[in-house]
């Protein structure tokens, strides 16, 4: 029994959740779960489950996978964030709200992890997926394997994370963990190391996807497509694919010096022995501000999109854009200190970094005045993706001067780590990257389903979003400035903060409520999309190839690979009323479906789990799971399966009927 | 209703407790004309996007017929140059300020007043409270750090726990406190009152609690209390301090008498002892000692 | 009207000339990840390396004479790692398997003696759990030696493989992504080197 035990490592019956939050959250969590296999195994679903999206290595299968578990994790982030709102509207003089100390700093933690990495990177890499390859002209992403391992590694960082929900507990030390705080003496648990593990592992799927799709994007755009004549999206997509491949590696080296003074004892970053608490935040953030950046780009990408459609016109100052993507891509770099003003570092190293932080403004200043300018003299049609882009408009630009504001180290003095700083970077993440996703959700839902999202529901979303937001984080600013920092679990009466926390609380759940919106239009438009199905290839009038593809898109994209002469090159292919090919089919080869990813993934996980309860065994396993699969998959000899051109050609037929019939 | 909003905004901004609109310190005061400079400079652009947008949203929606088409138009040399421009030219003007600010608001920069003697206050952030020592007056206290108005204080802070954040909003900005490293921070009070002080930095468990008073009060006043400090019968020497280092929530205002000579170097010092040394005994917990059996 | 679309079919010669060069290209961009990852590492080591508490530093624990020998064998291996490549070109099965097995001899006992250098170092009492300093030159060199372990693990998978399948276009273009990996490490070997050693040790 003993021995038996200490296999287990520091696994044991407390690892269960203790308080009823937790307990809560765990339940229906594990409730979920078995709701899922129950449904599974009710509708016989566990082999084509297998067969068409756990081994698939079709990108836009994968793009979708994303997305749902982005917009799953999104629910969890949100659910974390109501309950701030309630603990910080409640929590004051004799009363101390909802929930402990200790589970309110776990709760705040996974919130930032959570939505930073899984809701903002999940929704960005399954836009990649979807688009990317339908923009340039191909038929695929340059390595299809690697890509569903970047996804399965993602997925398996998610479970981590949600896993500590049910055994052991999360971080206590915020979205980035500093150090003495992260180190083992003041955080003894388990947290932490849950914290490392999950982000580490997703890490290095991301690192992947950065590598795939900048060689994508590189080598595989159709005949024709120069670089300047790419869509504007596939440009975010290629400048933060460099960042990425810059930016993630410093991660990665950051989780493992933290992961060594955990768990092997050195010191990196301990509170004496030699260590250097200032080099992890340091490190950090050189990685960290270049990570909003690669979320938000992407995001910048999409509004160029959604804005030249439905303004029905080509995009104005297409090089200038390019030449802001580049310019921030550079910029961000070079700003990192900005987040630790405060930390010392003396007047000529402050004022430096916020001469840099305040030039960022400027290419992102030119982006907007060329969304506008696409807009002057277009014929602008207000579907829901327009409605995120306006208020996206009006909320960034208000948190930009935020930002400049904080640009200047003296003014940071007075705000850093307030509720001013909590309101500023939500702005810039909420408008900037949750509506432009949200928004390119809703833009190409059509091209994947054949039928449009409930377009009234789609407003009332937008709408409570923009309301929500206003009044979730308008009252932060002010409170950043009456001197409230963040992440507080209490405060005294005599501060006069409890009306505007209020506020926050009810804007939160009007956010809430744009949420529910959304998620009723997902079930609603499901439930009537035999009516709503039109398979239309082109429902928005759009000006780029992915819209030259059939609704749904085959799984070879293109019968023909297309040849480009310019930008926008389907408005030019509808210009000139060329015709969709209906002759000379070829056969196609894709490549074959493999678990492989999901086994290193899988085994990555396992891994995972034995370092942090300290199960060596299960570490080893995990290790040289990985391992094989890798070496395994490497001896695979037939990748490939062929399409025949007989095939093709149905298929191409069937999509033109079926479009005809709409 | 958006003006009603606006008005209530507005309404409450000039009424409410907001320390960093409404400091009581020098360098507050300073921090504060930054922040209107800043937004003012910024105006110039978010007023003109602000208003072009709604214009252009209106003019152009396709329900309006009569509103000019061209949807060939999509570069603009002269406009580019203009918007590439002007925001450069702002941004280089707030950089200007930014340098010049960032070295006048250095919170390492001494304050001078003329024939004012500056005062010394030492800061340890302690799981979960903050010990103020008085070196030149023989004094410490935890959680409420009290001096006179317009004297120039010379804060010289550190860390025996984690990294904290050192902030007085209506004096003016923060600085962290960091163990094994002394940072400085030099702030004057220009009115009487009672100020709130906080930490910064999630520190832990009890991070919320750790609140302080800061009270600016006449040279007299300050003497006084001073006089009530020393009357404390707990003098600070190394066994008092260890104990008030073990880990503690919300802790009550407290005096001691005679700190230690040299305890706030001790403090820093001992992060840079090698483990088994150090005249000061280790913190309650071993450094990153953890099982290593089995590996 | 479709006198340019109808593009001709690539050739499976084109198309696979395609596949070699879009995996070369991004395991070249690999590289450059790796390079920042090590760049990070050294920046680390740097701020550290003299954090050692009243410790012994560089001077003391580091001995020249042995780094030099740990760098001859991996240059020297980088050497015949090129041989092998030459061979590989040329399709010479037998070259192949014996420069790879000389390289894999030689970069096994590079590993052999970093180990042994890292034992020494922890039985007396200078392990990576004593100091900033030990920590990062512990995890600097040691993430190059995780990298060339890696590295002989695919040596000795190619190995096999090419003993088994021969010299096939994805075997020598597998090669060739190994002798890319390879002479990486040398080159990052050459600044932990320099900076580690040549400069800890002259007291830097």
């Amino acid at each position: 029994m003993n021995s038996f035990a200490s296999l287990l490592g520091k696994l044991d019956i407390h690892a269960l959740p203790h308080d009823k939050i937790t307990q809560g959250g765990a339940a229906s969590l594990v409730l979920g779960m078995v709701a899922v296999v129950v449904l599974l195994t009710y509708f016989k679903r566990w082999k084509w489950l297998y067969r068409e999206w756990l081994t698939t290595v079709d990108p836009k299968k994968i793009g979708i996978m994303y997305i749902v578990v982005a917009l799953l994790m999104l629910l969890r982030g949100g659910a974390d964030a109501l309950m701030m709102r309630a603990q910080q509207a409640t929590s004051v003089g004799a009363a101390h709200g909802v929930l402990s100390s200790d589970t309110f700093q776990q709760v705040f933690s996974a919130h930032g992890t959570i939505m930073i990495f899984f809701v903002g990177m999940g929704l960005m890499f399954g836009l990649f997926n979807l688009i990317v390859p339908l923009q340039i002209g191909s038929r695929d992403v340059a390595f299809p394997v690697l890509n569903a391992t970047s996804f399965w590694l993602y997925a398996a960082g998610m479970a981590l994370v949600n896993l500590s929900l049910v055994v052991g507990e999360f971080s206590a030390a915020g979205w980035l963990a500093y150090p003495p705080l992260s180190e083992l003496k003041y955080s003894p648990g388990v947290g932490v190391d849950y914290w490392i593990w999950s982000l580490q592992i997703a890490g290095i799927g991301s690192l992947m996807s950065g590598i795939n799709f900048f060689v994508t994007i590189v080598k595989m755009r159709c005949k024709g497509m120069d670089l300047m004549k790419m869509p504007l999206f596939c440009w975010s997509v290629l400048t933060t694919s460099v960042m990425i491949m810059f930016a993630f590696p410093i991660l990665t080296v950051t989780l493992t010096l933290l992961a060594l003074d955990r768990t092997l004892g050195m010191h990196f970053f301990t509170a004496g022995a030699g260590g250097n608490a200032m080099m992890y935040v340091n490190l950090i953030w050189a990685w960290g501000h270049p990570e909003v950046y690669i979320l938000v780009l992407p995001a910048f990408g999409v509004y160029s999109e959604i804005v030249a459609t439905f303004s029905r016109k080509s995009l104005f100052g297409y090089k200038s854009m390019v030449g802001a993507l580049a310019a921030i891509a550079i910029l961000s770099f070079t700003v990192w200190l900005h987040h630790f003003f405060t930390m010392g570092a003396g007047a000529d190293v402050n004022a430096f970094f916020g001469i840099m932080t305040m030039l960022i403004a400027v290419p992102t200043g030119v982006k907007i005045f060329n969304w506008l300018f696409t807009m002057y003299q277009g014929r602008i049609h207000f579907a829901s993706p327009m409605i995120w882009f306006m208020g996206f408009v009006f909320l960034f630009t208000l948190g930009g001067v935020a930002g400049v504001m904080m640009a200047v180290p003296p003014i940071d003095f007075q705000v850093h780590n307030s509720l001013f700083l909590v309101a500023h970077f939500h702005t810039m993440i909420i408008s900037g990257v949750i509506f432009g996703y949200l928004a390119g959700i809703t833009y190409w839902f059509p091209k994947f389903f054949g039928f449009k999202l409930n377009e009234r529901l789609g407003k009332y979303a937008a709408w409570c979003w923009i309301v929500g937001f206003i009044l979730a984080f308008g009252p932060l600013y002010i409170l950043g400035l009456m001197g409230a920092t963040r992440r507080l679990d209490h405060y005294s009466a005599a501060m006069g903060w409890q009306q505007l926390f209020i506020v926050a609380g009810i804007g939160v759940l009007i956010i809430g409520l744009g949420v529910f919106f959304q998620l009723l239009q997902f079930g609603v438009s499901i439930w009537q999309r035999k009516a709503r199905l039109d398979y239309a290839p082109d429902p928005w009038r759009g000006r780029t190839l992915e819209w030259a593809t059939p609704s749904p898109v085959p799984v070879y994209n293109f019968a023909k690979l297309p040849e480009v002469s310019g930008r926008d090159a389907f408005w030019a292919m509808k210009q000139t009323k060329q015709a969709a090919a209906d002759k000379d089919f070829m056969d196609i080869r894709l490549p074959k479906n493999t678990p492989a990813g999901l086994l290193v993934a899988g085994f990555a996980f396992a891994a995972g789990f034995g370092i942090i309860w300290h199960i060596w065994a299960l570490l080893v396993i995990g290790g040289l799971g990985v391992l094989s699969s890798i070496i395994i998959r490497s001896t695979a000899e037939r990748t490939e399966y062929t399409i025949p051109a007989k095939q093709v050609e149905r298929i191409e037929t069937e999509a033109r009927a079926r479009e005809s019939y709409a | 209703m958006a003006a009603a909003l606006l008005a209530t905004i507005i309404h409450y901004l000039f009424t409410a407790n907001i320390p960093v609109l409404q400091p009581a310190g020098v360098i507050g005061q300073k921090e504060k004309h930054l922040m209107i400079l800043a937004i003012l400079l910024c105006l110039i652009v978010v007023l003109p996007v602000f208003t072009m947008t709604i214009f252009i949203a209106w003019k152009y929606r396709e329900s309006n017929h009569k509103a000019k088409y061209n949807p060939e138009w999509d570069h603009s040399r002269l406009f580019e140059t203009v918007w590439w421009a002007i925001p450069f030219i702002i941004i280089g003007i707030l950089s200007v300020v930014a340098w010049r600010s960032s070295h006048d608001l250095d919170p390492f920069k001494a304050l001078a007043a003329p024939g004012v003697k500056p005062l010394n206050i030492q800061v340890v952030s302690l799981d979960w409270k903050w010990l103020f020592i008085y070196p030149d007056q023989h004094v410490a206290s935890v959680n409420r750090v009290e001096f006179p108005v317009n004297t120039p204080i010379n804060f010289e802070l550190t860390s025996d726990s984690v990294m904290n954040s050192f902030w007085v909003p209506a004096l003016g900005g923060q600085i962290y406190t960091m163990p094994g490293m002394s940072t400085q921070l030099h702030l004057m009070s220009d009115r009487l009152g009672s100020y709130n002080g906080s930490s910064a930095n999630i520190s832990g468990n009890g991070f919320a609690g750790m609140t302080f008073t800061a009270v600016s009060a006449t040279g007299e006043n300050f003497g006084r209390w001073i006089k009530t400090a020393k009357n404390s019968s707990k003098s600070l020497d190394t066994v008092a301090y260890q104990a008030l280092a073990e880990p503690s929530h919300d802790n009550q205002v407290s005096y001691y008498s005679s700190p230690q000579p040299g305890l706030f170097e001790n403090v820093v010092m001992k992060y840079m002892m090698p483990e088994m040394s150090g005249s000061l005994p280790p913190s309650h917990m071993m450094d990153g000692m953890p099982g290593m059996a089995g590996m | 009207m479709e006198e340019s679309a109808v593009v001709r079919p690539p050739s499976l010669k084109e198309e696979r000339q395609e596949a070699d060069s879009k995996t070369i290209f991004g395991f070249w961009v690999y590289i450059m990840t790796d390079c920042v990852l090590f760049a990070s590492l050294f920046a680390t080591y740097a701020v550290l390396h003299n954090n050692t508490v009243g410790g012994p530093g560089g001077k003391e624990l580091f001995s020249l004479h042995y780094a030099l020998t740990e760098t001859l064998l991996l240059l020297t291996s980088s050497f015949t790692c090129g041989l092998a490549i030459l061979a590989a070109r040329a399709r010479d099965k037998d070259k192949v398997l014996f420069w790879l097995g000389v390289t894999f001899l030689m970069g096994f006992g590079f590993l052999g003696l970093e180990l042994h250098e890292f034992h020494s170092l922890a039985v007396s009492g200078n392990s990576w759990r004593r100091n900033g300093f030990l920590s990062a030159f512990f995890t600097l060199v040691g993430t190059h030696g995780l990298h060339i372990t890696s590295g002989l693990i695919w040596m000795g998978t190619m190995m096999i493989r090419v003993a088994g399948s021969g010299l096939g276009r994805i075997n020598v273009r597998r090669l060739t992504l190994l002798s890319l990996f390879w002479h990486f490490l040398d080159i990052v070997w050459i600044f932990i080197f320099t900076i580690v050693y040549l400069m800890g040790g002259a007291g830097v």
